[in-house]
C-alpha cells in the first residue's frame, strides 16, 4: 500500500498492550473498528517485555504501557514521536484469591496465613503491576514473610490465570483483571488502597514509526477521546484530570 | 586483595543457582526415565501387540506436540482442582504445581520419548540367537537381559542418558506454564535467561547461553563419538 493512500483506505495500525488492558484494548479496537473502518492489531505482553521488543526494532505503531518510565525512557532515545506521551488511565492493584479454604476471612489478613498456600505476583522486574505489589508487601512489612511462597507470572496475565486456575491460593491482579466476567466466583477481592503502593500510570506513546502515518495519528486522537475514557473507567480505571 | 569464595564472581552470577536447579532436575528425570523406560522399552521390543503402534505414537507424542498443549493440560491435572493435583494436596499437603516435584513429572512425560526410543532401539537391534541360547541354557527371563541383552545395548542406554539430560535441560515452555518462577525450586537455567534478556541484562544472557550451547555441544559430541566407536567394534 502506498503512504499518501493510507488514510483513505481501510489500514491497519499495529500496537503494543501491556496484558492489563487486554479486556478495555478489545472493547476499543472493535468501537474504532465500527467508527472507522480501520483495523488495529494488537499484540499483549508484559511491558518490560513489549519495552525491549520495541528497543529491538518490533514494528509497532504504538505503545499502551503499564508504567511511565518506559515510555519516559523511550521519549529520552527518541524512538517515539515527541509531545505524544500521556495517561490514558491509572491502575489499581487487586488482591484476588477463589481458594475454598480462604472462605470466611478477607483477602488481606490472609496474607499474614498463607499457609503452604502460594502467592502469585507479576514479574516486578518488567510488570508494573509486579512492581506495585512488590511495593506493597515491602511496605506492609510482608515481603520476606511471603517471600519463600511467591510465584511469579511473566506478565498479569499468567499471574491471573494461576490464581483463577486456583495454582494459586492468592494474587495480586488488576483491577480491570477482577473485573472479568469470565472470571470463576471470588471468594474474596479487596482493593488496595492508592496510598500503599507507587501509583500505577498507564502511559501511551506514538512510537517513531507511525511518523508520516495518519491512521496511528488517527487512533492515538480516539485514544484521546471520550469514548476510549468511558470504556477504560468502565473496566475498573481511574482517568486522569 | 583476597576474596573468599563467596565473594568470587560465579557465587553472585544470577545464574548459579539456576545451573544447578537445571541439572538436578535433568539428573533427576533421567533416571527415573531409565528406570521406568527400560523394562517398558524392552516389552516394546519383545511385543508381538497390535496395540504396539499406538503405544509407539503415544511415546512420540510430546516430541511433536507444542509444550504449551503439554504444559496446558499438565497444569489442569496437577493443579489443586485436578485428579492428580488434588490427591498430591491430600497425601503431602502441598501444591504439584510449582514445585520440583511437578517439574520432574513434566520433564519425564517430555522426555520420555528420548529415553524410550532410544533404548527400543538398541534393543530390537539385538541379536535374538543369543537370547534364546541364554534360556536355552536355563537363564531366566530377568538373568537374560541383565547378562545378554543389556551389555549389548549399552549405546541405547547411552543415547537414552545423553538425549533425556540435554532435553530437559534445554525445556522452556513447559515449564513456563507449570513452574511460576520460584528461585531454588522451580526457576530453571531456560527462564532465567528469558528473565534476563526481557530485563535487558544482555551480558547475563550472554553467559548464561553460552554454557548451555557449549554443554549442549559436547553432549551430542560425546554421544555420536561413542557411537561411532561401537559401531567399529
Amino acid at each position: 500500500m502506498l503512504p499518501g493512500i493510507a488514510s483513505t483506505n481501510a489500514a491497519t495500525v499495529t500496537v503494543a498492550v501491556a496484558s492489563n488492558f487486554s479486556a478495555a484494548m478489545h472493547d476499543i479496537v472493535e468501537r474504532f473498528a465500527a467508527d472507522t473502518g480501520h483495523t488495529v492489531r494488537v499484540s499483549f505482553a508484559s511491558t518490560g517485555q513489549l519495552f525491549v521488543q520495541i528497543r529491538n526494532g518490533a514494528p509497532f505503531d504504538a505503545f499502551l504501557a503499564a508504567d511511565a518510565a518506559r515510555p519516559q525512557l523511550l521519549e529520552q532515545s527518541g524512538q517515539s514521536i515527541a509531545g505524544s506521551r500521556f495517561t490514558y488511565a491509572i491502575g489499581r492493584l487487586v488482591l484476588w484469591s477463589r481458594d475454598a479454604a480462604l472462605a470466611g476471612g478477607n483477602c488481606r489478613s490472609r496474607l499474614y496465613s498463607l499457609g503452604t498456600g502460594r502467592l502469585a505476583i507479576a514479574n516486578p522486574d518488567t510488570a508494573p503491576y509486579g512492581a506495585a505489589a512488590r511495593d506493597y508487601l515491602v511496605a506492609a512489612g510482608l515481603w520476606s514473610r511471603v517471600k519463600s511462597q511467591l510465584v511469579i507470572g511473566e506478565n498479569i496475565a499468567q499471574t491471573m490465570q494461576f490464581v483463577a486456575s486456583g495454582n494459586a491460593s492468592l494474587g495480586f491482579i488488576a483491577k480491570a483483571q477482577s473485573l472479568d466476567a469470565r472470571l470463576p466466583e471470588a471468594v474474596c477481592s479487596w482493593t488496595v488502597p492508592d496510598g500503599l503502593h507507587q501509583p500505577i500510570q498507564q502511559q501511551a506513546i506514538l512510537l517513531k514509526r507511525a511518523i508520516d502515518d495518519l491512521v496511528a495519528a488517527e487512533f492515538f486522537k480516539f485514544l484521546h477521546g471520550a469514548v476510549v475514557r468511558d470504556i477504560v473507567a468502565r473496566h475498573g480505571y481511574a482517568l486522569p484530570e | 586483595m583476597r576474596q573468599s569464595l563467596s565473594d568470587m564472581a560465579f557465587m553472585d552470577f544470577p545464574g548459579a543457582g539456576p545451573l544447578w536447579l537445571s541439572f538436578r532436575l535433568a539428573a533427576v528425570t533421567t533416571a527415573l526415565l531409565l528406570c521406568f523406560g527400560a523394562p517398558f522399552a524392552w516389552w516394546l521390543a519383545q511385543t508381538k501387540s497390535r496395540a504396539k503402534v499406538l503405544i509407539e505414537a503415544v511415546v512420540a507424542l510430546p516430541i511433536v506436540l507444542p509444550p504449551t498443549v503439554l504444559g496446558f493440560y499438565l497444569l489442569v491435572v496437577l493443579g489443586p482442582y485436578g485428579a492428580i493435583g488434588r490427591w498430591w494436596v491430600e497425601i503431602t499437603g502441598e501444591s504439584l504445581t510449582f514445585s520440583f516435584s511437578g517439574l520432574v513429572i513434566a520433564s519425564c512425560i517430555y522426555s520420555l520419548p528420548f529415553a524410550v526410543q532410544s533404548m527400543q532401539h538398541a534393543f530390537e537391534a539385538l541379536d535374538r540367537r543369543n537370547l534364546e541360547a541364554a534360556w536355552t541354557l536355563g537363564a531366566s527371563r530377568s538373568d537374560a537381559f541383565f547378562t545378554v541383552a543389556m551389555p549389548q545395548s549399552v549405546r541405547g542406554f547411552l543415547n537414552a542418558i545423553v538425549l533425556s539430560f540435554a532435553h530437559t535441560l534445554g525445556e522452556f515452555g513447559v515449564v513456563l506454564m507449570v513452574g511460576g518462577n520460584i528461585p531454588g525450586e522451580t526457576r530453571v537455567i531456560s527462564i532465567t535467561i528469558f528473565d534476563q534478556v526481557e530485563s535487558m541484562n544482555y551480558a547475563n544472557a550472554y553467559r548464561l547461553s553460552a554454557i548451555l550451547l557449549l554443554f549442549a555441544f559436547f553432549a551430542l559430541l560425546f554421544m555420536f563419538a561413542m557411537n561411532r566407536r561401537w559401531q567399529n567394534r
